[in-house]
């Protein structure tokens, strides 16, 4: 650059930059304070090993990486990824045709319809989950009709089943907003041009609908498996300590095994295999 | 071969169509043309099958097409979007209706490199739509819609998201394309011009009546109602009655037309007279005709308008002739035509 170039004191392409750094400030601190210092904390942790009493001990291992492939936390993982990706199928079925339906509604309904999809985020997560306790459990609302129609009550709490049930709920609406937009941006005539040169609706929604709402197919995958996949409190509710998740153990080697350092080898695991997902994402949906 | 009768279509309290009745023959180049809003559109959209009429029939050669689902009618339609499969190259997006009617492998590729030949796209068969420019893409699209040989091609605006001079070039390779596959083309179009210059026969919407239908050249001459005269072509208008060979104006005399047939004398008319067929000369130079004071000359290359100031007349009356003018703004000038070359029309605006 020259340098009388340099020496101008606001020259436009200086100006732009300085005005985008203004606006990026505020969040780009709260993310280097609140999320990459302590992610450094537990990464810094990992190499490190434990107190007898808690705490961290600052000598060099890499023991908390070999426990790691232990397959008692090997299952864990399993299960968890398991316990995601049926959470996240099940997502999709139901997700696809609510969200598809809603892109086809008049507008005064969409809208309505879409509040009615984020209405239950208005409550607390714990009181939601708490509902399905009492709906699930022996003398809950369900085995109580059961009962009246003659039927025997059934084990419906504290197994994957209610796990599932209760993630299903929790991210069901992260599911559809995503498909939701992705549905309503197709433009309807290439639909109508399907149909126009002899398409089925069902070849129509193969050949055209399907492949162009992909990337939002992704993204609400995306959506529901991420918090899924790290999910404790729905499995230490509702899986009663029966169904245990990568998230459970997290929490059990901070807060009740005060192992730190292998809480951190976990946590990392975690990390790992989501940032693995979204790169992939992004990878297909550029290919898309 | 296509027969609409008694199509009606209402949306709420509005009625886009309103007991429209058109026939179209085999091989037929047939315009719908009307400003927007007229109900064009929808009746293209009924005879494709995304529409359903509330009254009236649809048949195609005697076949009815309204108890059939939009896939199952052997008709093409080209969006005035143009609507490519974004997803799909072009040869895959020409392919598309061939596959679902599960022709072979073999046959498909032929009749797509035919097709993509005759619009002139061979070499682009691998592009996806996004990498063409307008004119390439309204040329996948007929591609598209005419591989499958339907019987009938409905255009809507096939030409409207083109620039002018993309815009001629289509123009003619529409009629040629035409001339070539022997289908029946029916285009949806607020562009009187472009139905001018493509169609053999063009129906005129109103609020969604059917005004007038003819060939272009007797629409232009011989418009019937008021409304066909002033949206077709640009005019020059006259109120008054009708009269032997004339109509009768307070403010102007005897203007000299000629009147439709069945039109009675005495009663109320306008008359229709084109800017090229008004001979305009210095004031004085010949008796009769109206006096006006020159407004405006606008230079076209071609022709050059004169709009003309006359006093009594609302609008300004509107010249046209050869070349460029030696006419000065101001100038005082004197405006006549032959009774063969007006139009003595029933009704008043």
């Amino acid at each position: 650059m020259k340098p009388q170039a340099d020496a101008r004191p606001a020259s436009p392409a200086r100006e732009r930059r300085l005005g985008a750094f203004v606006f990026l400030a505020p969040g780009l601190v709260y993310l280097v304070v609140l999320m990459l210092v302590p992610l450094a904390l537990v990464l810094s942790n990992v190499f490190f090993q434990r107190g007898r009493f808690g705490g961290i001990v600052y000598e060099f291992t890499t023991e908390n990486f070999t426990r790691l492939i232990d397959p008692l936390y090997l299952g864990v993982v399993a299960d968890s990824l398991k316990i995601a990706t049926l959470t996240t199928l099940i997502a999709l079925l139901l997700g696809y045709p609510t969200a598809y339906l809603i892109a086809q509604l008049p507008s005064k309904w969409r809208t309505i319809a879409l509040v009615a999809i984020v209405l239950p985020f208005w409550t607390n997560f714990i009181i939601r989950v708490y509902a399905w306790i009492i709906l699930l459990n022996g003398q809950g609302l369900v085995n109580s009709g059961l009962k009246a129609l003659g039927f025997d009550p059934l084990e419906l709490l504290y197994n994957d089943g209610a796990v599932v049930t209760g993630l299903l709920y929790s991210y069901l609406p992260l599911m559809v907003l995503p498909l939701y937009a992705a549905i309503d941006k197709l433009d309807p005539q290439l639909r109508e041009a399907s149909a126009n040169l002899g398409a089925s609706p069902f070849t129509t929604f193969r050949k055209v609908t399907l492949p162009l709402t992909v990337p939002g197919v992704m993204t609400g995958s995306l959506f529901v498996f991420v918090p899924t996949f790290g999910n404790f409190v729905i499995p230490e509710m509702l899986g009663g300590g029966k169904s245990i998740m990568v998230g459970n153990l997290i929490r059990t080697e901070f807060l009740k095994a005060r192992d730190w350092p292998f809480g951190s080898a976990l946590a990392t695991a975690l990390v790992a295999v989501l940032v693995l997902l979204l790169v992939a994402q992004a990878w297909a949906a550029r290919r898309a | 071969m296509l027969k609409i009768d008694g199509i009606t279509r209402r949306f709420g309290d509005v009625t886009a169509l309103d007991d429209v009745s058109l026939e179209i023959g085999q091989g037929e180049f047939f315009a719908l043309l009307g400003p927007s809003g007229c109900g064009k559109t929808t009746l293209l959209r009924i005879i494709a099958g995304f529409e359903t009429p509330d009254g009236g029939t649809v048949t195609l050669d005697g076949e009815d097409l309204l108890g059939r689902q939009p896939n199952r009618r052997p008709i093409s339609l080209m969006f005035q979007s143009y609507a490519l499969f974004p997803h799909m190259t072009v040869a895959k997006n020409v392919a598309y209706g061939l596959e679902r009617e599960k022709l072979p492998r073999q046959e498909i590729k032929k009749r797509v490199g035919e097709v993509l030949e005759t619009v002139g796209l061979s070499a682009h068969g691998d592009r996806k739509p996004a990498q063409l420019s307008g004119g390439q893409r309204q040329r996948v699209a007929l591609a598209r819609s005419i591989v499958k040989r339907p019987r009938l091609l409905l255009l809507d605006e096939p030409l409207s998201a083109l620039d002018k001079k993309v815009r001629a070039d289509m123009q003619l390779e529409l009629k040629r394309l035409q001339n070539e596959v022997g289908i029946t083309f029916v285009v949806v179009t607020h562009d009187q011009e472009e139905a001018m210059s493509l169609a053999d026969r063009i129906a005129v919407f109103e609020h969604g009546h059917v005004r007038q239908v003819d060939e272009p050249v007797a629409l232009y001459e011989r418009p019937r109602t008021p409304f066909v005269a002033d949206f077709v072509g640009a005019n020059n208008l006259f109120e008054g009655t009708t009269g032997a060979g004339a109509l009768l104006t307070e403010d102007f005399g005897p203007l000299p037309g000629t009147p439709l047939d069945g039109l009675e004398e005495g009663a109320k008319a306008l008359l229709g007279v084109r800017p090229e067929k008004i001979r305009l000369v210095e004031a004085g130079t010949v008796a009769g005709g109206l006096k006006g004071a020159v407004l405006d000359v606008s230079f076209y290359g071609g022709v050059s308008h004169i709009s003309v100031d006359v006093p009594g007349h609302v609008r300004p009356v509107l010249v046209a002739v050869q070349g460029a003018s030696g006419v000065q703004p101001g100038a005082e000038v004197d405006l006549s035509w032959e009774a063969p070359d007006a139009v003595i029309i029933p009704g008043a605006r």
